[in-house]
């Protein structure tokens, strides 16, 4: 298997190019993910931001090809130019790891509490380096574990998952999958289950992986925090979707889809001593079972026109490397990514969005 | 400001400790979980007092203890001037339609299987509250239009309303006893930030409007700072630091308030990377076995770096006292001192 094509440095380390994804399920065909195209090149950070249910996880799971066997799966993931869609598990397990390696929210996704922790890192560097000595296997253990920042690393190789805290197993994880130096990590909400103390030591382990290795990442979370102090490029996914994409400081200075100055308005900030109004987006995400034609983000937009129901729009550049699906950018420019002066400061949610209700006068009213 | 008046409600030297049995055929208590351990705070009318802290610092057990859920082990809860720990269920009725709570998951804390009109009207038919039932109706209906909902839905299950909506349906049952206080645990933890933020604008506007108290229970500082007058930190059980909300997040005197706020990634990329960040190692120790003198001191940065060995010694035997700081702010740490981390 050749899958070093490092000649030409522009081949991007993962390709991904209209992934699609749909579930068959009792309510009928669940499309989670509705065509995701992103590149990662090599020492970069991609983060995935977005709502719950708006498909990350998915989107990543596809790019593993750790979905259950029911999911089908169109589009195109290259690693390193090289196809992995419909690849062999032995063929991909040889990928993982090594190639892209995964970061989950739940450290015991990764973990198995029978084993000690030494154990299974040297079982993964004996995945991509069958003749490791065991006195080697161990000693590298100990190293990582040390990286990662957990004292003692050498007699905490002979521990279980269980003897470790919350944070402490995270660490593990990541020490697993910095194990055979991949070139991409992909971590799904690393540290959404981790109090804030905790989260700043994992998200320091995590730059520091990331030089140790030199790999790059694609960071998922629903925290635009986490996102605007690690990542050089953002995705913002909305409905299985990318509706915006650009440099970290494009979408937090000059967001140009409504959607992303919405979620922009409606954080509440901790270095603000003026209560400003919070802007929330009124109602709740599309199902993505039969979902209609025209913009998703539609039912929701403050900016909402007659034009925007019908079709859905694609991602339009709207500057260097930034893009936003939205027929209305220049709307959304003139708000100088000030959420209110398109949003309103309303506190009601008077819409049932969870099933398509006939417009009762009432509801008219309500637009 | 706070000073010269009345608290609605005062808590002094709350505990609650869980017992720890052994093994064995005869489950000896062997130790506790001393989740609350020693708790002071007043809650002023007309205010929103912040509680915060990392998980199992002991919010919610705070919470509870308040409202006389799971009886205190110890101290005092004077509420309208009554202490109302110790009290049965009979003498807390009355006190009941005053002090009111709102849960973290609106998916657990409503029966699915009442429409909303149900769940709403529960607590106004126990308290015989309307005289018949148009006027029951009537008050049902003002609820949930209060709590920004449509009250043509209010024939609707849980399961067809959104996250957001089912927080308000638990709301509107909280409002309708008309309380004066409102403990809310964690209220808008479980939703996404673009239908949190609603749910925050609604809680201010009910405040004004209805001239309401709530001790606001939240791990989420961002959000303590947008809608709380004062702010009390939590930690193993214990307050230990309280102050007028600017003061907390301008000028912590707390090293673990320091470390606290330092930790928070802030959603602005230039600010963010340009910070200096405090990052305090280990995790919370167990409350079953808090250590001696300051509770903080294992994770301390301060403690680890600042310190000679005589102060050390100090923060190992003594433990520190809450002491003022400043109008309104008080902080429990022997070298107390104001640093600017934001
Ligand atoms: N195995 C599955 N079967 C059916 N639907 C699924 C499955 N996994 C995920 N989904 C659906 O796909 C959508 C996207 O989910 P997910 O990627 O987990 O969202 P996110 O990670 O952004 O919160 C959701 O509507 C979810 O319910
Ligand atoms: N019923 C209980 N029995 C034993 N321990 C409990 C019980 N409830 C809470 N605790 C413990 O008390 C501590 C404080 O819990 P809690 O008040 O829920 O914290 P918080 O709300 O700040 O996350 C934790 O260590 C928790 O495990
Ligand atoms: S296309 Fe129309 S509905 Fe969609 S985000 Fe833009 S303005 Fe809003
Ligand atoms: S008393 Fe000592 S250990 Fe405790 S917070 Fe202050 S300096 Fe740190
Ligand atoms: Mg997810
Ligand atoms: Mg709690």
């Amino acid at each position: 298997m050749t899958i070093t094509n490092d000649a030409d440095p522009r081949t991007p380390l993962l390709s991904v190019q209209d992934l699609n994804v749909r579930f068959p399920t009792e309510d009928g065909l669940v499309h989670a993910v509705r065509g995701v195209d992103y590149e990662l090149h090599s020492g970069e950070v991609l983060g995935i931001v977005g709502e719950s249910g708006s498909g990350k996880s998915v989107t990543s799971l596809a790019v593993m090809g750790l979905l259950p066997g029911s999911a089908r799966v169109t589009g195109s993931v290259k690693y390193r130019g090289q196809e992995l869609l419909g690849l062999s598990d032995r063929a991909m397990s040889r990928v993982r790891g090594k190639g892209v390696s995964m970061i989950f929210q739940d450290p015991m996704t990764s973990l198995d509490p029978v084993y000690r922790v030494g154990f299974q890192i040297e079982e993964t560097l004996r995945v991509h380096d069958p003749k490791l000595s065991s006195k080697a296997a161990e000693a590298r253990a100990a190293d990582l574990l040390a990286l990662v920042g957990i004292p003692n690393a050498a007699e905490r190789v002979r521990s279980y998952p269980h003897e470790f805290s919350g944070g402490m197993r995270q660490r593990v994880v990541i020490a697993i999958a910095m194990a055979n130096q991949p070139d991409v990590i992909i971590a799904d909400e690393p540290t959404t289950a981790l109090d804030v103390t905790v989260q700043a030591q994992i998200l320091e382990v995590l730059q520091t992986a990331l030089s140790e290795t030199g790999a790059a990442m694609v960071m998922i979370t629903h925290d635009l925090g986490v996102v605007a102090g690690i990542a050089d490029r953002v995705l913002v996914m909305y409905a299985g979707r990318p509706v915006e994409v650009g440099g970290v400081e494009d979408i937090y200075y000059e967001p140009r889809m409504p959607y992303t100055l919405g979620l922009l308005g409606s954080l509440p900030r901790l270095d603000a001593s003026t209560k400003q109004r919070l802007t929330p987006i009124k109602g709740s995400p599309p199902s993505v079972v039969n979902m209609p034609p025209g913009c998703p983000f539609a039912p929701r937009c403050p900016l909402h026109v007659a034009e925007c129901d019908a079709v859905e729009p694609e991602l339009v550049e709207v500057g260097h490397g930034h893009a936003a699906a939205c027929i209305r950018i220049d709307e959304v420019r003139k708000a100088e990514g000030d959420a209110a002066t398109v949003f309103e400061d309303s506190s009601d949610d008077a819409t049932l969005t969870t099933e398509p209700a006939p417009a009762t006068p009432q509801e008219e009213t309500a637009r | 400001m706070t000073a010269t008046r009345e608290p609605i409600l005062s808590v002094r030297g709350l505990e609650k400790h869980f017992p720890i049995k052994g093994g064995g055929l005869i489950k000896r208590t062997v130790g506790a979980v001393r989740a609350v351990d020693g708790l002071d705070l007043d809650l002023y009318p007309g205010e929103v007092l912040g509680l915060v802290g990392e998980s199992g610092c002991g919010k919610s057990t705070t919470g509870r203890a308040i409202l006389n859920l799971q009886p205190a082990t110890g101290g005092s809860v004077v509420f309208q001037g009554r202490d109302i720990v110790g009290l049965g269920r009979k003498e807390m009725r009355p006190l009941r339609r005053d002090i009111q709570i709102v849960f973290q998951d609106p998916y657990a804390s409503l029966n699915p299987r009442l429409p909303v009109f149900d769940i709403v009207a529960e607590p106004l038919i126990i308290h015989g509250l309307t005289k018949d039932e148009a006027e029951l109706r009537e008050r049902v209906r003002t609820l949930v239009e209060t709590v920004g909902l449509n009250p043509e839905h209010t024939n609707r299950y849980p399961a067809e309303f959104s996250g957001g909506q089912r927080q308000r349906i638990g709301i509107a049952r909280a409002l309708a006893l008309e309380p004066k206080v409102l403990v809310l645990d964690e209220p808008v933890s479980a939703l996404d930030v673009s239908i949190q933020a609603g749910v925050i604008n609604l809680l201010e506007d009910l405040k004004e409007r209805l001239g309401l108290s709530y001790l606001f229970i939240a791990h989420d500082l961002s959000v303590v700072r947008h809608i709380s007058d004062r702010v009390a930190v939590m930690y193993l059980g214990k307050i230990i630091e309280v102050a007028p909300r600017d003061v907390l997040f301008e000028a912590p005197t707390h090293p673990y308030t320091q470390a606290l706020l330092s930790a928070i990634p802030l959603p602005d990329p230039r600010l963010e990377r340009s910070r200096q960040r405090i990052i305090i190692t280990g995790d919370v120790p167990s409350p079953a076995n808090p250590p001696s003198g300051c509770r903080f001191r294992t994770r301390c940065q301060k403690f680890a770096n600042q310190l000679d060995d005589t102060q050390r010694e100090k923060c190992m035997t003594v433990e520190p006292p809450l002491e003022s700081r400043g109008t309104d702010h008080q902080s429990a740490c022997h070298y107390a001192e104001a640093l600017k981390v934001l």
